[in-house]
């Protein structure tokens, strides 16, 4: 019987191919994935080690409490004078002192940067070069006023040794002579980001350390383990330092990349995981149509004796093999794919450090088995189908399959499936005290269920909605048109199956739309409410920090009638790491707060060295009125008591203030080197170019400084949203693409089910346009199916979400429905080419005698 | 009952003619496994005739209702129809010729089953986009004994309903000639009866010119007139034949 099933399979090249290549593309994107990540952490991992090489043991500042990771906020420096007792301690053979941060390059006055990547500065000591994170490629190690910048950048910007650059990072931009070019370890390029290196005096002056250090690198002794060394340094550490040896230093800091990577692996898969759960609704449906066009060789099979055993076994042995050869297919187009990915990156300017593909064990393994358990699971009710092929159909013509015991009880089955769904979605969403994976398992099984309650429910809604959706082809498409109509709603089973495939695709891109959508509207709405009117300044990536330099200076601006600059930074609150914020009392007039308890703008006045206001759902949780004390711990250890103010109601999209807010200088007494997020600044007369021009002016110190109006200000601030909405459609796209092959396979399988049928048709007058429009039709009519279906829970799963999430209203992107039903129809149009021409082609005579 | 000898049909009568073949063959494949299936054959049809061409199978019987119908194209030869070359058309032209004056009755009726009765006769016109004439579809589903039956699909209807559909389908575009092949030869004896019965009341009531490919001699003895093939040539000629005439040559053709 096996060997039946496979020489089937080998007969039928054409069908197995379309069916294999849903599966086929999941798997490559899981793969791709894993090649990616997997290749990235590699060559991460060998760069760390790499500006490692020459140090035994580091000492870092250690923050008061573990930082969040979210807020910008680093570790504090230590005071420089624990260099020479380092130096002194005997095990020691040699020690360096260094700082570091963002430094933004300048030219012509505008930052460099490519994409979001990170601008980073270092400084570097030209006498100790082992010790230095950066290797000099090209020139020497800078002097006073002097840098070297990495060669990627160098390249990219045509930057020449001795030319003048600026250079800025927490305090007004310097000049500079470039001496050199470098690479960051071994690596050319760190995936677009900008690497500057400085000697010791002049980093500190750019990044405002003077007398500080954020690490120094200890070289032992000859003899001597790192171990050791980190032991004897340990006993000289002052408060808030830290000392690690040196391959625990390189581990850590590859800690934060490896968490992204780990982040964005399991953010790749689950997309090649849609992909996959579209593929077995692709795999599941051709089966079934295969098998219902081989009801007589499956009943001449029972007529000589197979069981049906032997035949259900035949249908699953066949989803194995092409399970097997489409995952090892999928795992090759996998490697392409993760080359192309590199590709890609690099061509928008985002170069990923790269030391070869590595495809690990494991990716194969994984990529194998969820490949073929995926299709074989697809195949169990096809092969469930077949058993029930009565011997005696070997003697019909055309006979067809009885309906399953469990026939009747679908509908309710089906309903009670999306019931289900539903309920463990809104069981995730809203009830309390489930922890993350809860949430996420109990929403992820419950969307699974429910898309396939509703693929199995829209058996009984395509004939009307075939129906409906047909209704311009009848009226336009002539015979042609309403035969296609027919046709789709002929086998309402088959029809509603190739569409849900696509359903779930477009279900997806919607909710994600609309969520978008509610992200934009509450946002613009919260700038709105909070925000009075003037101009914003951020930095020019929009989140990185700007010095407060440059808020003073655009304070300075002749017409300015308030400014109010907020820094924002983690704090230790109550035992908890809550994000801080700090504003001045310009922000009286600059803000529309909605306080509650009587609470007035003039908070912001009073809020002095320990005045606070916190959100309302702070207050809530810790029992907060006014009068209450609360104390503030920042990473540098040192702390501020505080009494509350005011309590405030944010906005649905939230507001620049965190959970606690305290004022600047308040702020500035207890946190290292300040700096702000955004300075609101409001001028005399509202909004006119010639106030924008004035502050852009006294901002020609800052290039990194951005002067928005609200407008540009919104704009920008949820920029970042519509990248992160791209990307996420294009993975989605992928899911779509299986849909599609879907639709062709089903239509294909429906042109050798109706060859006949189409001879007839050709016979009596059809020309081979007509077909061509028919198979078309039809194609568009079932895409539609799924993309109404699909856009319609689309809607429904964003709209709980958006009820569910606190700082989301609903909002209906209704220009992306309208263009994700223009989608659907394309997505038909592209997967009738091809078996639309199968058809025209067909030769009446060889149709009308094909059986 | 009049056998003649020779074979050829009315050469003299193209005016009122339907079809009109020229020395067609056709040979399929190529070197020495090329088969001959039509090697020189002469016909015309006349407008209200009904013809049957019988022959034992391989005669070419089949491929010479193909390429008359337009269908499959002789390897040499021409074929008129309704005064038009057809044999050189492309695919478009050919196809709205067999729209505009071919019909077909098939073997396995060929009905769609997802339309009714009424549907599937009327969907010749449909597909020319043309609207269909009430009185005359109405008129031809009463004489095909359809009237109570117009909203049954095909699965609701018997074996000879069907074929009924069939024929009041190929009649519906009031075709210049229609083409029927084997129509009986997946009917019950009585029922196959009644389906020859209809043909015949067609050309009679409606002077439907009409050709058969059959090898029931029971069907073909309703024809006018019977040509009979053997190894790709017209063999033998009969006109008003009743049914043991064209028993009687068929046996002496397969002896």
């Amino acid at each position: 019987m096996i060997s039946v099933a496979l020489r089937g399979m080998a007969r039928r090249k054409l069908r197995t191919a379309l069916t294999a290549i849903a599966i086929v593309l999941g798997v490559a994107l899981i793969t791709g994935t894993y090649v990616l990540t997997d290749s990235i952490k590699g060559a991460f991992g060998g760069i760390f080690t790499q500006v490692y090489r020459g140090t035994d043991a580091t000492v870092t500042g250690k923050s008061a409490f573990d930082l969040s990771g979210q807020n910008n906020t680093t570790a504090p420096p230590f005071a420089q004078s624990l260099l020479p007792k380092i130096r002194g301690l005997p095990d020691v053979a040699d020690a360096v002192g260094g700082v570091g941060g963002n430094a933004h390059l300048i030219l012509q006055g505008k930052v460099v940067h490519f994409g979001g990547a990170p601008n980073l500065g270092f400084s570097v000591d030209p006498k100790r070069p082992e010790l230095n994170a950066l290797t000099l490629v090209s020139g020497k190690w800078p002097g006073a006023n002097q840098l070297v910048i990495d060669q990627a950048t160098g390249r990219k910007k045509d930057l020449h040794i001795g030319q003048l650059i600026g250079v800025q990072a927490n305090g007004p931009t310097l000049r500079m002579t470039i001496s050199g070019f470098v690479h960051f370890g071994g690596a050319a390029s760190l995936g677009g980001a900008t690497l500057s290196g400085f000697d010791l005096p002049t980093a500190q002056r750019l990044f405002q350390r003077i007398g500080k250090l954020d690490q120094i690198r200890a070289k032992a002794k000859a003899g001597v383990t790192p171990a050791k060394l980190a032991a004897e340094i340990r006993g000289i550490l002052p408060p808030h330092t830290q000392v690690r040896t040196g391959q625990a230093q390189a581990k850590s800091d590859a800690k934060d990349t490896e968490s992204f990577l780990n982040f964005l692996q399991d953010f790749l898969l689950a997309f090649g995981g849609i992909a996959l759960f579209v593929g077995s609704f692709v795999i599941a449906n051709s089966l079934s149509i295969t098998i219902a066009q081989r009801t007589r060789e499956l009943a001449t099979l029972r007529t000589l004796g197979a069981t049906r055993r032997q035949v259900r076994r035949s249908i699953v042995w066949e989803g194995l093999a092409i399970g097997a050869i489409a995952s090892v297919a999928g795992i090759g187009v996998g490697l392409g794919l993760g080359v192309g990915l590199f590709k890609l990156f690099d061509a928008v300017g985002f170069t990923l450090p790269n030391n070869g593909l590595v495809l690990h064990t494991r990716t194969v393994i994984v990529a194998l088995i969820v490949g073929i358990l995926v299709t074989v699971l697809a195949s169990l009710r096809p092969a469930f189908r077949a058993t029930r092929v009565p011997p005696i159909a070997a003697a019909r013509e055309g006979s067809e399959l009885p309906p399953g015991r469990f026939a009747k009880y679908r509908p309710i089955g089906s309903a009670l499936l999306t019931a289900i769904g539903f309920a463990l979605l809104i069981y995730g969403l809203f009830a309390h005290g489930l922890g993350t994976k809860g949430v996420l398992l109990s929403m992820g099984v419950g969307t699974l269920l429910i898309f396939l309650g509703v693929a199995l429910l829209a058996a009984r809604f395509a004939r009307p909605l075939a129906w409906v959706l047909g209704a311009p082809a009848t009226r336009f498409g002539g015979a042609a048109g309403s035969l296609a109509r027919d046709n789709a709603r002929r086998n309402p089973q088959r029809t509603a199956s190739t569409a849900s495939a696509l359903m779930i695709g477009l279900a997806l891109v919607t909710l994600v739309s609309v969520m978008a959508a509610g992200i934009t509207k509450s946002f613009r709405g919260a700038v709105d409410d909070l925000w009075v009117s003037g101009y914003a300044i951020t930095a020019q990536n929009n989140f990185d920090p700007i010095p407060i330099a440059a808020g003073n200076a655009a304070a300075r601006t002749p017409g300015v009638q308030a400014i109010a600059n907020v820094r924002g930074g983690d704090a230790e609150i109550f035992h908890g790491v809550h994000q801080a914020t700090a504003v001045g009392p310009g922000g009286a007039q600059i803000f529309n707060m909605k306080w509650l308890d009587g609470g007035s703008s003039a908070v912001f006045r009073l809020l002095g060295p320990h005045g606070a206001f916190v959100d309302d759902n702070f207050a809530k949780k810790h029992n907060l009125t006014l009068g209450s004390r609360l104390t503030l711990t920042a990473p540098t250890g040192k702390s501020v008591d505080l009494h509350v103010l005011g309590i405030f109601k944010p906005p649905t999209g939230g507001s620049p203030f965190g959970p606690v807010t305290i004022s600047d200088t308040a702020w500035d007494r207890i946190y290292d080197t300040p700096q702000n997020l955004y300075s609101f600044v409001r001028m005399k007369g509202g909004e006119s170019d010639a106030a924008k021009a004035a502050l852009v002016r006294q901002l020609k110190a800052f290039p990194n400084a951005k002067v928005q109006t609200k407008k540009e200000f919104v704009d920008n601030q949820i920029s970042g949203l519509n990248s992160i909405l791209n990307v996420l459609f294009v993975l989605l796209a992928l899911s779509v693409i299986v849909s599609l092959f879907g639709i062709v396979n089903t239509l294909v399988l429906t042109v050798f089910e109706r060859t006949r049928e189409l001879g007839m048709l050709r016979a009596i007058g059809m020309t081979r346009r007509q077909v061509r429009r028919m198979i078309r039709t039809e194609s568009v009519i079932t895409a539609l199916m799924g993309g109404v279906i699909g856009i319609a829970l689309g809607l429904v799963l964003g709209g709980l979400l958006a009820a569910r999430i606190d700082f989301i209203v609903f909002a209906l992107p209704w220009v992306q429905v309208i263009i994700f039903a223009v989608a659907a129809v394309v997505v038909g149009l592209l997967a009738a080419i091809f078996p639309a021409r199968r058809a025209g082609k067909l030769n009446v005579l060889e149709a009308l005698q094909y059986e | 009952m009049a056998v003649r000898d020779q074979p050829q049909g009315d050469i003299g009568a193209p005016a009122n003619g339907a079809v009109e073949a020229r020395n067609l063959t056709r040979r399929y494949g190529e070197g020495e496994t090329a088969v001959d299936a039509l090697r020189g054959i002469d016909l015309d049809v006349r407008s209200g005739e009904l013809v049957a061409v019988m022959g034992p199978s391989g005669s070419g019987k089949s491929t010479l209702m193909h390429i008359l119908a337009g269908l499959d194209k002789p390897t040499s030869g021409t074929v008129e129809i309704a005064g038009t070359e057809i044999t050189g058309l492309d695919d478009t032209k050919l196809t709205r010729l067999r729209r505009e004056h071919i019909g077909f009755v098939f073997q396995f009726f060929n009905l769609l089953p997802m339309l009714d009765a009424e549907e599937n006769v009327v969907l010749p016109l449909a597909i020319a986009g043309e609207k269909p004439d009430k009185s005359w579809v109405d008129s031809l589903l009463g004489q095909m004994g359809l009237a109570d039956r117009r909203k049954h699909r095909p699965s609701e209807l018997s074996g000879g309903q069907q074929q009924r559909v069939a024929i009041a389908r190929s009649l519906v575009t009031r075709p210049t000639i229609l083409f029927a092949d084997e129509p009986t030869g997946n009917l019950d004896s009585k029922t196959g009866g009644e389906i020859l019965e209809l043909l015949r009341a067609s050309v009679d009531a409606y002077g439907q010119t009409t050709v058969m490919v059959t090898h029931e001699a029971r069907a073909a003895a309703i024809a006018d007139r019977i040509l009979f093939l053997e190894d790709g040539l017209i063999v033998k000629e009969l006109r008003d034949a009743s049914q043991q005439d064209v028993l009687a040559v068929m046996n002496s053709l397969t002896a």
